[in-house]
């Protein structure tokens, strides 16, 4: 076990005591999930930088904080005012506090006919068995260690279920708030996207935080696009300074299927999102986007790994980070081609802007193929500010921190365009300005 | 009898008789190299002066150190613009005290639309001297009217700066930028390099459309066609790093004819 064991034992023994507490005691397929799951942790172990795929990650607030489960008091936590990147445009509105559901901070709207949003508690509480052939079948504990502990410890989340042919009129929009407990606390929320054929549904999550203080919010997602349909999926990753952020994301896209997935991450102290998708019907596409912007001590790591495993599959990749101070950026794109899937389009970009010469990125683009007809490509700079950009612009009259926060969002737009509902696009730029204007005040966030 | 106490006149000095630019045995220095050395210029608003001379002789180091960009170094001399002390000027602010520079190859920037560039340096430009800033909309209607005047079309304002831009629209875009901004003095450095003949004239128009007896402008080019199209009050010719000669129009077209063979010797 290249893990480590001793970050382990708290969680294995917290299991132990809450496991009677948890969602779903008592239906026996779930229990078996979770006990195999536990004890799948506590094979692989709290990775380490010894483990490949965590070289460039160390989670070291896991050996030095011990974090508690979340309970009802911390769910029933004063929110405060919560802010809304959709506003008017959010078809429904979904609030978790400390991981989870708050139906008097939630504003459900009107969903057609064959679309159903709820939480999962309610889910497993109403009709579990309505989710045994996905929940945890879609993702793979496989090298998953985050996961494994979600699978065993998954205490709430949103479940979205699309029939089939069935279009959602307006996004839906997920509210994650943490950091509101006095002591570190660990929510392990699990959601589930499921999209019949044809379906089309747009979710967008903001993840946030109050205060300055450490907690763990370690969430898994798994996600479904059956054929031909469409799912845009959005994260707005905010949370709280002392926080440490797990996403880990498996999505299985089926033929002519369409998923795309786009992170905007600001937040955490540590956060790794983690992205896997298989494209596992031919015709099946998806594009991943991610933007970060990271300052003092934060570490941010995007990870994907995209698997075509039939012919005439497609995946396209950006992601862009813009790093101050001693902050640190991590990469990892594998692209995994099987013998099948012939004729696979795959590219694959990271850029990172680099505003302090303290600041680090780690790129590590993987390709791994053998289909012999493919097309595959990747890319990745690192980069300061061009002073020759720089000086046209105050040779106009702009201001220097000014004319670098032009700069800045020139780097970012390539990312940025494609992202709707208007709403949204114009909270990211609010939220692209307010970082800015730190930058400007020189504020640090060490 | 009794003296009646003389009144004393003041002396009037009228801003437009003052020289806008003085440029005082300048020494510049480029990755330890000096490229000028001792130059002397003397600019009065409404005048047009050309800048020419053979290529190296530092027309582009004298924009560039006009303009506050870093590595042009001055170590000796001065430059009064307005009777102010221009070096002492960070770009920006050289910018809002009404200096503008149309470079000769524009940079792209990706992303940033046209028209947010051009409200973000205008409305700086505005805050600095004390003036309200327009929004959107009050611009959009300014910028519509010099786009209209100067023959541009909208389409340009959409667009991210200069990025996949012809080399005419470019330098039609600085043109533009010069527009809006309403500069006291302009510094075309090359402004024709790159152009054919249709594109030149096009540009050409537009600056003599900015012409005016409050505004100065130096036209630094390598050829004398350009100076058909914009034509100069005075032609300095810039050679070894200094003014090596100065004289009326009609010099451009004797440098046409007999090239820089002569300051070349003069600057070795």
């Amino acid at each position: 076990m290249a893990g480590n064991s001793i970050a382990v034992r708290p969680f294995v023994e917290q299991f132990a005591a809450l496991k009677a507490g948890l969602p779903g005691t008592g239906v026996p397929w779930l229990g078996d999930l979770r006990e195999a799951a536990i004890e799948r942790f506590g094979d692989l172990g709290v990775p380490t930088p010894r483990l490949e795929a965590w070289k460039y990650t160390r989670l070291r607030p896991l050996e030095k904080t011990a974090y508690r489960a979340v309970g009802e008091a911390d769910a029933a936590a004063d929110a405060g005012r919560l802010p809304s990147v959709l506003g008017a445009a959010a078809g429904h509105r979904l609030v978790f506090v400390n991981g989870r559901l708050r139906p008097d901070l939630s504003t459900p709207g009107a969903l057609p006919d064959g679309a159903r949003i709820e939480s999962l508690r309610d889910a497993l509480a109403s009709d579990p068995g309505a989710l045994e052939a996905q929940l945890g079948r879609i993702g793979v504990l496989d090298g998953q260690p985050m996961l494994a502990l979600n699978t065993a410890m998954m205490d709430d989340g949103y479940v979205l279920r699309v029939g089939p042919g069935v279009a959602l009129p307006a996004p839906v929009e997920i509210v994650f708030l943490g950091g509101t407990a006095d002591e570190p606390v660990a929510c392990h929320t699990r959601n589930l996207i499921l999209l019949d054929e044809g379906s089309r549904a747009t979710v967008v999550e903001h993840h946030l935080g109050a205060g300055k203080g450490a907690y763990f919010a370690n969430g898994a997602t798994e996600i479904s696009v059956a054929g031909a349909a469409h799912l845009t999926h959005h994260k707005v990753q905010a949370e709280g300074s002392g926080a440490l952020h797990l996403a880990t994301v498996h999505a299985e896209v089926g033929a002519d299927a369409t998923y795309e997935g786009f992170c905007f991450a600001t937040g955490a102290r540590l956060s790794r999102y983690e992205v896997g998708v298989r494209l596992v019907g031919s015709g099946a596409n998806c594009s991943l986007t991610g933007a970060y912007m990271m300052r003092g001590d934060q570490h941010c790591d995007n990870t994907t790994v995209v698997e075509h495993t039939v012919p005439d599959t497609s995946c396209r990749e950006v992601f862009k980070g813009v790093l101050d101070g001693k902050a640190r950026g991590v990469f990892q794109g594998r692209i995994v081609v099987r013998e099948d899937a012939q004729r696979t389009d795959g590219n694959q970009t990271c850029k990172t802007l680099l505003l302090s010469d303290r600041a680090e990125i780690d790129a590590k683009p993987e390709l791994e193929i053998y289909a012999d007809d493919v097309k595959c490509s990747h890319g990745a700079t690192v980069g300061a500010i061009d002073e020759d950009a720089l000086f046209y612009l105050r040779s106009r009259g702009i201001p220097e921190a000014a004319a670098r926060g032009l700069l800045v969002r020139s780097f970012l737009a390539e990312t940025l365009h494609d992202v709707k509902p208007e709403p949204l696009a114009e909270a990211l730029e609010e939220m692209i300005a307010a970082w800015l204007s730190q930058a400007a005040n020189g504020e640090q966030h060490e | 009898m009794t003296r009646k106490p003389q009144k004393t006149k003041p002396t009037k000095v009228k801003m437009s008789k003052k020289a806008l630019l003085e440029i005082k045995a300048l020494h510049v220095t480029v990755d330890g190299k000096e490229i000028l050395k001792g130059m002397d210029l003397v600019l009065n608003r409404g005048e047009v002066h050309a800048i020419m001379g053979p290529n190296g002789s530092g027309k582009s180091t004298l924009a560039y150190a006009m303009a506050g960009r870093g590595g042009y170094e001055v170590t000796k001399g001065r430059i009064l613009y307005g009777g102010r002390n221009l070096l002492r000027m960070e770009p920006e602010e050289r910018a809002a005290e009404g200096l503008f520079l149309a470079f000769q190859y524009p940079v792209e920037i990706p992303g940033v639309a046209n028209t947010t560039f051009l409200k973000e340096a205008f409305n700086a430009i505005r805050k600095h001297r004390g003036e309200g800033e327009l929004d959107a909309m009050q611009f959009l209607k300014l910028v519509r009217q010099k786009t209209k005047e100067l023959g541009i079309s909208d389409d340009m304002l959409r667009r991210p700066v200069n990025v996949g831009f012809s080399g005419g629209e470019k330098k039609r875009n600085e043109v533009l930028q010069m527009a809006v901004l309403n500069p006291d003095l302009a510094v075309l450095d090359e402004t024709d390099s790159g152009l054919d003949i249709d594109a030149l004239k096009v540009v050409a128009e537009g600056v003599n459309a900015l012409r005016s007896p409050e505004r100065a402008m130096l036209v630094i080019t390598h050829y004398q066609r350009l100076l058909d199209y914009i034509v100069p009050d005075r032609v300095h010719v810039l050679a070894g790093g200094r003014i090596a000669r100065s004289g009326g129009k009609e010099l451009a077209r004797e440098l046409e004819e007999k090239g820089y063979a002569e300051f070349a010797e003069a600057a070795a």
